[in-house]
């Protein structure tokens, strides 16, 4: 690939070259090991707000970060600026911060091996978002909050946002690869406000490694009336009754549950202590990975970035390893994690390939890939129907989970009841809390209907980086469960 | 003239030379060096650095308004930009509400710089954390040291044209025994301000302190917040409760006049304070001031951008963000005002100062808390806001402290926890604990409060 795509002004710049040339410049600095990134994304957002465009931006930023592994302390220096002059200057400097660290050593760190190869990969695009006319983009935003005002939202909102990313990854193990992820989504969000609160009804918030067929197909002109609709009615709905009882939660809800109790908990820096001081540790504990009970026999739980066209997607991931798939949970057992080359070595497993960066300033760090459900033997509406007493809620407003990730308590835009194995009347400030591996435990009812979803906002790492996870989830049924929690 | 500002100027001049002498142009040029050293397992095991210029440009032209940015800051890449946010001005739709530029206007300050900060070295960083390390006698370790500097400038085609530059250092660290955290976090100006070994050494008291934590009951308690807990107040009070534009859509508690808090309770925005983070304008070129949104439990006002503003009918408070258009204006340096006349009291045990130890001296039964975590809105009218306790929580019986206790869950309006008659006391110190995002300073002292509703124990 070259950046041909990404504009003819970069074409000067030889952006393997300018990798390679910080590499050297590290090894040369005394690095036993180094790598280095080189990145060129453009971004477009836009947001509207009853009516009118509220924010529009078109956003661009390369450079190249390198990283370099001096002893056993790790260096990491980023420059806006790919000239090899700036490149081997970024490279010496990560070698020094690397001696730095070598003055407070932590256990001894080393890489699992991992073969030299090249590659190049590119995501799935049909209609490349940034290609699209912003005169349509922006009626569309614009035609969607004027429909949710005309029924009933007090605050009419829709967004989308797209990313466009070319990278260049060298190592000095003889890795020469490039990759071209493009990822979009958007959705549409009505609020109504009452005297003492306010109701939010979203659609849509999805997101993938797809052209701008992805929005296209949400269909958001044809659930913008519903979800204004929905958001007044939530206003005089009755309160979700505290106690415990039996909760279905639609596939949206299930995509945050999955990546808040599972996703994290099975991060293998979060479990070796990395994170500790601040995302913090997990529950797990590494001498019984193959053989903990981590949820009931209908829980698979798949690592998955081959996934095609899933926000969590990439041909290798940012230390070089080719994307690959293999079980976290399996029939409900705790079999894998999600790792890197040094962790993986420091923990004695064997796989890593989960290592990723936000951006060329940024120091890459074990992340979530695709992490999600595989299908289960049921449908939502078996589900409702096998259901006597409980409550169906989706679509997450609220969420917030421990630092072991065991105790979590989430809160859903909206609910219903469920009676006799029909739904019955909505409920309003719909939350459920419990402890992870008894919820998960409790899952007795799992639905084939498998959405991809993707969540582009996943927080993590000093200084911060934002994630692109995906997480693939069906509806599914739990029992026990206590909701109703207020304040 | 300094290069930022020099290279604002340039890009404004660029719009007018392509675009007319009609289109209205902002530029904001952001250099920002931030460095990170990271520890775990008592050794350092992240050691980062970057530094980024990066210029945003907002055009109004015929009606409408785009907003652009790149850190490809050479010639090419000035011009890139400037072109294609001229080119997508013409395809969006006409912007009402557009509430036109800052107008030119002197600095209120220029800027908390501090060049030892600015230009500290990898091993300044190190031997902090060796400090760290060394201080906690053995207890596994984790945190980190983080130096960073600004240096900015912002121009417009208003004849705003005005510059600054700031630093920060900041240290934040636990110490660990089986079951139990202490944590230690500061934030300053000033590198030379955060000494290592008095961190770890506070960590680790607390971390044992913490040992064999009892599990008590959910409910409702009485409680002193300790500054790392207090600053997760101030934060989501910045975030949603302060914040002109969700005032604006009638989704914040604020209500202008009203006594909404104890009469204890005294918060400003102040970047010109000792503790202020930052640089010395907005993300639209409104100078910073000093601004208090609570005057003795009174609601006086609430923070806004320009846009907010010209909404709201009043000027704007110097909070713009950039492209904050959609979330809003949020102060970025609350403080809650300590009381002077406080006393204090030795430090004997896990309490983070003198005057912690002070409240709940006071304190018949009811719990200190250190630090808060993982809290989320449940809804941003009310503020109700759920969380988890963490670092360290301590039962509290006739004034003193008896034993540790494991975290609790809780469910709990912040307006309501500092309502009128809720506050019982506050502390005599103010500290700025290190936020994880350096572009905040949020600095409180502890406070003794009548009531926090725990809803969950640890165990569910």
């Amino acid at each position: 690939m070259t950046s041909e795509d990404l504009g003819p002004r970069l074409l000067r710049v030889t952006h393997f070259d300018a990798a390679a040339a910080a590499v050297q410049a590290a090894l040369d600095a005394g690095a036993r090991y180094a790598d280095a990134r080189v990145m060129h994304r453009r971004s477009e957002s836009m947001s509207a707000r009853n009516g009118e465009i509220e924010d529009l931006s078109q956003d661009e930023d390369a450079g190249v970060g390198v990283r370099a592994l001096v002893g056993s302390g790790w260096g990491f220096y980023a420059v806006p600026d790919m000239s090899d002059a700036a490149a081997r200057a970024a490279g010496t400097r990560a070698a020094k911060i690397a001696a730095a660290s070598a003055s407070v050593p932590g256990p001894a760190t080393g890489l699992i091996p991992l073969p030299a190869a090249s590659g190049s990969w590119s995501s799935l695009c049909e209609v490349d978002p940034l290609r699209v006319p912003l005169s349509e983009k922006a009626d569309l935003m614009v035609g969607l909050t004027t429909t949710m005002r005309e029924h009933g939202a007090d605050l009419a909102e829709s967004f989308y946002r797209v990313w466009d990313t070319a990278k260049w990854f060298v190592s000095s193990e003889g890795h020469r690869i490039d990759q071209r992820v493009r990822e979009c989504g958007g959705g549409i969000a009505a609020t109504s406000i009452g005297e003492g609160e306010s109701q939010r009804r979203s659609y849509g918030d999805q997101f993938g490694t797809r052209g701008w067929e992805l929005v296209t197909g949400l269909d958001l002109p044809g659930n913008a009336a519903r979800v204004a609709v929905e958001s007044r009615e939530l206003l005089t709905a009755a309160p979700c009754p505290a106690g415990e009882t039996t909760l279905i939660l639609g596939s949206g809800q299930m995509a945050l549950q999955i990546h808040e109790s599972v996703g994290h908990a099975i991060e293998l820096d979060r479990i070796l202590g990395w994170e500790a001081a601040y995302a913090g540790t997990s529950w797990l504990d590494l001498a019984q990975l193959g053989s903990m009970r981590y949820g009931s026999s209908l829980m698979n739980i798949a690592i998955d970035p081959t996934i095609p066209g899933a926000l969590g997607s990439f041909g290798f991931d940012d230390e070089g390893t080719p994307a690959a798939a293999r079980y976290a949970v399996h029939e409900g057992i705790w079999v894998g994690v999600l790792a890197g080359r040094d962790s993986a070595s420091v923990a004695g497993l064997d796989y890593a390939g989960s290592v990723r960066s936000d951006g060329w300033a940024r120091l890459p760090m074990v992340r979530m890939t695709n992490v999600g459900l595989q299908p289960g033997p049921h449908t939502l509406e078996e589900i409702i129907a096998a259901t006597d007493d409980g409550i169906f809620m989706d679509t997450n407003r609220s969420w917030s989970i421990d630092d072991r990730r065991l105790n979590f308590q989430f809160g859903c835009e909206i609910g219903w009841e469920i009676k006799n194995g029909k739904i019955g009347r909505m409920l309003r400030n719909p939350t459920y809390t419990g402890i992870g591996p008894t919820f998960w435990q409790s899952m007795d009812m799992l639905s084939s209907e498998v959405t991809d979803w993707g969540i582009p906002n996943c927080g993590k790492g000093q200084p911060g980086q934002t994630g692109h996870t995906g997480h693939p989830a069906a509806p599914a049924r739990f029992t026990g469960v206590r909701v109703g929690v207020t304040g | 003239m300094s290069a930022e500002l020099d290279l604002a100027g340039r890009v404004v001049d660029l719009v007018r030379r392509l675009a007319g002498s009609a289109a209205e142009a902002e530029a904001l040029v952001d250099h920002t060096a931030l460095a990170l050293t990271r520890f775990a397992n008592s050794g350092i095991h992240q050691n980062v650095a970057d530094a980024t210029t990066a210029v945003r440009l907002r055009i109004h032209l015929d009606g409408r308004t785009v907003g652009g940015s790149t850190t490809v800051v050479d010639e090419a890449g000035l011009t890139a930009l400037v072109e294609r946010t001229i080119a997508a001005v013409a395809l969006t739709p006409v912007d009402p509400a557009w509430p036109g530029l800052a107008p030119a206007a002197p600095l209120v300050t220029e800027g908390a710089w501090d060049e030892a900060t600015a230009m500290a070295s990898p091993d300044e960083r190190a031997a902090r954390v060796r400090a760290f390390v060394d201080a906690a006698e053995g207890l596994e370790t984790a945190g980190y040291c983080r130096t960073v500097y600004w240096s900015g400038a912002f121009a417009n085609s208003a004849g705003q044209a005005v510059s600054g530059r700031a630093a920060e250092a900041a240290m934040d660290g636990i110490a660990r025994v089986p079951g139990a955290d202490g944590v230690a976090r500061l934030g300053s100006r000033r590198l030379a301000d955060l000494d290592g070994a008095v961190l770890g050494g506070r960590a680790a008291l607390k971390a044992r302190a913490g040992a064999d934590p009892i599990e008590l009951p959910p409910g409702r308690y009485e409680v002193v917040l300790e500054p790392t807990a207090v600053a997760d107040l101030l934060a989501n009070f910045a975030l949603y409760g302060f914040n002109g534009k969700l005032l604006n859509e009638r989704q914040s508690f604020a209500e202008i006049g009203a006594a909404q808090f104890d009469p204890a309770v005294t918060i400003v925005d102040d970047v010109t304070s000792t503790a202020g983070v930052g640089m010395p304008f907005d993300g639209e070129g409104t100078p910073k001031r000093p601004v208090t949104f609570v005057g003795d439990g009174i609601t006086l006002g609430v923070a806004y951008d320009r846009r907010a503003a010209a909404e709201a009918g009043v000027a704007s408070t110097g909070h713009g963000w950039p492209g904050g258009s959609a979330f809003g204006p949020v102060p970025a340096n609350l403080r809650l005002l300590p009381d002077d006349a406080a006393p204090t009291a030795a430090v004997a045990g896990p309490a983070a100062d003198g005057h912690t130890a002070a409240l709940v001296s006071t304190m018949e039964r009811g719990l200190l808390v250190s630090d808060f975590w993982y809290t989320r809105v449940l809804d941003p009218k009310t503020l109700v806001v759920t969380g988890l306790t963490r670092n360290g929580v301590w039962l509290v019986e006739d004034g003193e402290i008896t034993r540790p206790v494991r975290n609790f869950r809780f469910t709990q309006s912040y307006p309501l926890a500092l309502g009128p008659g809720a506050v019982l006391g506050v502390g005599g110190n103010a500290i700025t604990p290190a936020d994880s995002w350096d572009i905040f300073g949020f600095t409180g002292p502890s406070l003794r409060l009548a009531s926090w509703n725990f809803t969950g124990g640890a165990s569910g």
